[in-house]
């Protein structure tokens, strides 16, 4: 197994799931109840010295259980290392921690993953909609249960006939 | 009516200053026509660049191609000065309310040239945020097809505009606008 995720599951045993490589790039599966303090360790601890993150994403898997993941990608520029961090929720209670605390360019990532995915951020400072309309009524377009086209939103507008 | 406005209609000749003989020359003309003949040729058109048409569209205001040539070369960055608006991209829905206020805001008259296959018709873009079409919230006066149009099939559209706005009645009040969602 690689160093780091060696070290992971030696310091936290209980969240440490399961970690893949693959050409290169680790990835790790963390549960939801300590992905937050796993990030501040790969942020904080010199030895992993993660201090950059390149994207969140999100990932729907509508016949598992544990329908949503999300994705870390972090990067340390110092080591020149990547290590991508996944968690699993399920869809009645889909809340992570947010990572906004840890990497303050989360932000923007986790609200766009907020939007097309409807999956909720503890601790975020701003979770409003970030690519559609505030008001949008639809739900959440990424999920694989959305219809490619819609549900109507895009043939009616409310702004034709308020003048005449 | 000269031999030269007979071999290209919809082209009219004010004086033959433009043959270079130095001749001023008077034309007996209609006054809609007159009108016409200056809103034609004086084309100002809004900057509206939503994706790559625009691209073609910078190419064709650019020197090479010179969209001045027609008269359209002012591009305006307020709708209030513009008399042409060429919607050059894909229209998400949540742009169409600003297209329709920039539309409004314009003076009459006004002309939409609808750029590329995703101003038209959405194109291959039949997904959940894309409108499928720009006529179906303002008026279209003529379609330009391509993905992206080449600066030359821009250049036609603004031709055959040309065209239409001289078969134009200028002195009667217009109907108001109907428009169906």
């Amino acid at each position: 197994m690689h160093p780091v995720a060696e070290r992971i599951q030696q310091v936290f045993p209980a969240g440490f799931q399961r970690a893949v490589e693959w050409r290169g790039d680790l990835a790790v599966q963390v549960s939801r109840e300590h992905i937050h303090e796993i990030c501040r360790y790969l942020h904080d601890n010199p030895d992993m010295d993660y201090d950059y993150i390149v994207h969140v994403s999100s990932v729907d898997w509508p016949d598992e259980a544990e329908r949503f993941e999300v994705v870390y990608e972090v990067y340390s520029i110092r080591r020149r290392a990547r290590i991508r961090v996944k968690t699993r929720v399920p869809e009645d209670d889909c809340i992570v921690d947010s990572m906004t605390n840890i990497w303050k360019g989360a932000d923007f990532m986790e609200r766009e993953v907020f939007d097309m995915m409807g999956i909720r951020f503890r601790n975020h400072p701003n979770l409003i909609r970030i690519l559609m309309p505030d008001d949008y009524p639809e739900g959440y377009p990424l999920r694989k249960d959305f219809p490619l086209r819609g549900k109507g939103w895009r043939d009616t507008f409310s702004f034709i006939g308020e003048k005449n | 009516m000269t031999a030269d406005e007979k071999n290209s209609p919809g082209l009219i000749q004010v004086g033959h200053g433009h043959q270079k003989d130095g001749g001023t020359g008077i034309h007996l003309m209609t006054l809609e026509k007159a009108v016409n003949w200056a809103r034609k040729g004086s084309l100002w058109p809004m900057t509206f660049g939503l994706a790559c048409c625009a691209i073609e569209m910078i190419a064709a205001v650019s020197a090479r191609y010179d969209i001045d040539r027609y008269g359209a070369g002012v591009f305006r960055a307020s709708p209030r000065q513009s008399d042409l608006m060429i919607v050059a991209g894909t229209v998400c829905v949540r742009m169409a309310p600003v297209i329709r206020k920039i539309y409004d805001q314009m003076p009459e008259p006004r002309y939409v040239i609808a750029m590329g296959s995703c101003a038209t018709s959405g194109n291959i873009y039949d997904s959940y945020s894309v409108v499928q079409g720009v006529d179906r919230f303002v008026p279209v006066d003529m379609y330009v097809p391509g993905c992206p149009p080449t600066p030359e099939a821009l250049f036609d559209g603004i031709l055959k505009l040309q065209d239409r706005i001289m078969q134009r009645s200028v002195f009667y009040k217009k109907p108001p606008e109907v428009m169906k969602t």
